[in-house]
């Protein structure tokens, strides 16, 4: 199964195991809603409306996702709730695939001839750090080289942890310790990149609520930087989302996408009870693509997003 | 800090003005933007449907009496709904027992290792003698973490960094601080997952072991639909004491609030609002649906105050002031209290009327920087005789402090004005809030970006 064959059984494995509690709750309130029941009417609308909207999906989207679905019954006519699943699957991938201009296809990189930089931003506690250890682990298993940069100077010990992160992924990484400035500290990692003939550099950033003007003027003030070593970098800005987050994330995305281009998003701890169905939410209002999903807390649990698995997942 | 969810009540009120009375029709419209302005504020489902049904019944119970306009009566009603819902009372934190062991538990991410330092750091301040403990043995450098903020706060942190059996350090912490006199124990363990069963194990035993007075389930206020699942499964394994909200200080609406304690009915005893140490408030459930509600929350901005103010120094200011020999120095004082109170737009967002007002405006906490550095490369002379200020002094400090000439003269004439202030309040009777506050009002004024 799934569109691409990159996945392996084992990965399948894993991601249905992650998401385990979100696809049966979401199917069984999907089926309490449609049992007894012939077509679908405002009911099952309404109980749809209940099982998005405790995902997290918003209501918003939620209203989008009905109303298509009401557009294609009053289209189809009749519509048995036996199709109902399907639909609604199709709309979902639908919502993300409008998105989604660029499908990720692995842990491969464009061919370049200077270092691809990834800065990592994101709002406190949303698992950064965790996730740069567990992608320089996968690229660096990918066959390439990686350089890690700890520019998040600011949050105690946060050096430390990347440096454990770091020797977890042999991979070597740049410091100037806790409290430098963060905007140097992604200059040297950019110039020893350049050196070192680096193909992956990834930058740590502090996190910040996204209401506090100063820091995120910060991050501008990193990428200029970065700049002046390589002019196009970050080739990536990586705003990760914690999967548990509920509508304050849309409202992450915004703020981060305007002080720094976001072009990516991760969506982290996606192994718990929660939904993760913000990235709905966050793909219809935004053009960023997700790009990766954490769903461990081991170095390996880090996958790329496929929105067909992922809505397989959450509806087969 | 709640400005989204009552800007939306408010609109959806707006909706009733102009209408007589409460009927089934105009209530739809407006317990329907309700229910949304609840969702959209991350409030779980079932409790926003039960909230809105209920207060719909009330409405339309009312209506036979007609006594006041529509809009009025709803705001009531949801306001006494909302009050309700997250509790009638302020709940303290129990610190009975010698010592009181407090145990920290909650998700990855939640802010479980500043809380601790925060809460260590507030207890302190109370008078009682706390260590902190560190039982992080998975995430990478929590027990740094803990360490650095434990030195920062001047709280011992009690470290066993070979042992990798939580339950065990935590247990010979209990003797330890027993050993040392300590009369609270601060417990922070690694975040985990509810479905974890392994973590969540773990985390019984510790808690059979210590046997704590208070087991805290810290919450990031940010979580969505899940809260209230995450908070029920951990209160079914732990039957924690209360709810702590972090990082309430976004542009987070905090539907978590309403929610949780409805659904667990466990008491929300703090709040933690920023990465500064002192940024931690206990949690008041009659206030918070006032702020929700837009109504905001002066309560709590004076109590903020009264806290770092220093009494001592207050009257020696006052002295100075009296004697016209209130200077730079006095001023910078000041500036620092203020700033020891916390971000400057929370603090203003609890004065009513004022979140609104000040939404789009940006204060940032460095608001103040350029003042202080203005002040900073004035010389001692300078500073305790302002009125020597002539033109090449000006250019002087302006060079020393990175800022320019124009800057310099806002800065002394605020100052001037704000002395002449001071000399005039004092003279009517000592009123220090209101200067405080005139001051805050000044001064990030010409900071707006």
């Amino acid at each position: 199964m799934g569109v691409l064959s990159i996945f392996s059984k084992e990965k399948k494995e894993k991601l249905d195991h992650g998401l385990e509690k979100t696809k049966q709750s979401v199917f069984s309130k999907i089926s309490k809603a449609v049992v007894g029941k012939s077509k679908v009417d405002d009911e099952v609308l309404d109980n749809l409306e209940e099982v998005l909207v405790t995902s997290d999906v918003g209501v918003e989207t939620t209203l989008k996702i009905i109303e298509r679905i009401e557009g294609r019954v009053s289209r189809d006519k009749y519509l048995g709730t036996s199709e109902l699943n399907q639909i609604l699957k199709e709309e979902i991938a639908n919502l993300l695939q409008e998105n989604n201009a660029l499908e990720s296809t692995g842990f491969e990189l464009p061919e370049m001839d200077e270092p691809y930089v990834i800065m990592v931003v994101g709002v406190n506690g949303v698992g950064k750090t965790t996730t740069i250890g567990k992608l320089a682990y996968q690229f660096k298993k990918a066959g390439k080289s990686v350089l890690l940069g700890a520019s998040d100077t600011f949050r105690a010990a946060a050096v430390d942890q990347l440096k454990i992160w770091a020797e977890r992924a042999r991979v070597p990484f740049i410091t100037q310790g806790m409290g430098a400035d963060p905007a140097s500290v992604a200059f040297d990692t950019l110039k020893s990149a350049i050196s070192q003939k680096v193909d992956v550099v990834i930058i740590d950033t502090a996190g910040r609520l996204h209401n506090k003007v100063n820091l995120m003027n910060e991050l501008g003030k990193i990428k200029r930087v970065m700049q002046k070593v390589i002019p196009d970098a970050p080739h990536e800005i990586l705003l990760i989302l914690d999967a548990s987050t509920g509508q304050n994330a849309i409202e992450q995305a915004k703020q981060f996408t305007e002080v720094t281009d976001v072009n990516a998003i991760a969506l982290a701890k996606l192994d718990g009870t929660a939904k993760g169905g913000v990235v709905l939410g966050i793909s219809d209002q935004f053009k960023i693509p997700v790009k990766y999903i954490g769903i461990g807390e081991k170095i390996e649990d880090l996958q790329v997003f496929n929105r067909y698995e992922f809505v397989d997942s959450l509806f087969s | 800090m709640f400005e989204g969810l009552s800007e939306k009540l408010e609109r959806s009120f707006a909706i009733l003005k102009g209408h007589g009375h409460i009927t089934e029709i105009n209530v739809a419209e407006t317990m329907k933007e309700i229910r949304r302005a609840l969702l959209d504020a991350d409030v779980s489902y079932k409790i926003a449907k039960q909230f809105t049904d209920e207060v719909k019944e009330k409405a339309l119970g009312q209506n036979v009496l007609t006594a006041v306009s529509p809009s009025q009566l709803i705001v009531k009603i949801v306001r006494d709904s909302m009050a309700e819902l997250m509790g009638s009372q302020k709940e303290d934190i129990n610190l009975k027992g010698k010592p009181t062991i407090i145990l920290i538990a909650g998700l990855q991410g939640s802010g479980k290792t500043t809380f601790s330092a925060k809460l260590a750091s507030y207890l302190k301040k109370k008078g009682k003698h706390p260590m902190m403990v560190a039982c992080d043995i998975y995430r990478p450098a929590a027990i740094e973490q803990l360490k650095v903020l434990g030195e920062q706060v001047g709280v011992e942190v009690y470290t066993e960094e070979e042992n990798k059996e939580p339950v065990r350090i935590a247990k010979r912490s209990v003797a330890y601080a027993k050993d040392k006199g300590y009369d609270v124990v601060i417990v922070d363990i690694a975040g985990r997952l509810a479905i974890d069963n392994e973590m969540m194990n773990e985390i019984s035993a510790i808690k059979e072991t210590v046997k704590p007075q208070e087991t805290l389930f810290v919450v990031d206020s940010m979580t969505g639909q899940d809260a209230v699942n995450t908070a029920k499964t951990f209160n079914d394994r732990l039957d924690y004491e209360g709810v702590v909200l972090t990082k309430l200080d976004g542009d987070t609406r905090g539907g978590a609030a309403l929610t949780i304690k409805a659904v667990v009915n466990k008491p929300i005893k703090f709040v933690s609002i920023g990465e500064n140490m002192d940024a931690i408030d206990v949690f008041h459930p009659d206030r918070m649906s006032d702020r929700i509600l837009g109504m905001g929350d002066i309560v709590s901005f004076v109590e903020k105050a009264q806290e770092q103010f220093d009494e001592k120094e207050a009257q020696k200011l006052q002295k100075r002031i009296a004697k016209n020999q209130f200077d730079f120095n006095d001023f910078l004082k000041q500036i620092k209290q203020i700033k020891k109170m916390g971000n400057v737009k929370d603090l203003a967002g609890m004065i009513p009327g004022m979140g609104k007002a000040l939404k789009d405006t940006e204060i940032d906490d460095d608001a103040f920087k350029s003042i202080e550095a203005i002040i900073h490369s004035m010389t001692p002379f300078e500073r305790e005789n302002p009125d020597v200020m002539n033109g090449s002094r000006r250019k002087r400090i302006a060079l020393g402090s990175g800022t320019d000439v124009p800057e310099v003269n806002r800065l002394i004439k605020q100052f001037s004005e704000t002395s002449r202030m001071m000399r005039m309040m004092t003279s009517g009777g000592g009123r220090k809030m209101l200067q405080t506050m005139r001051n805050m009002k000044n001064m990030p004024n010409r900071m707006k970006h």
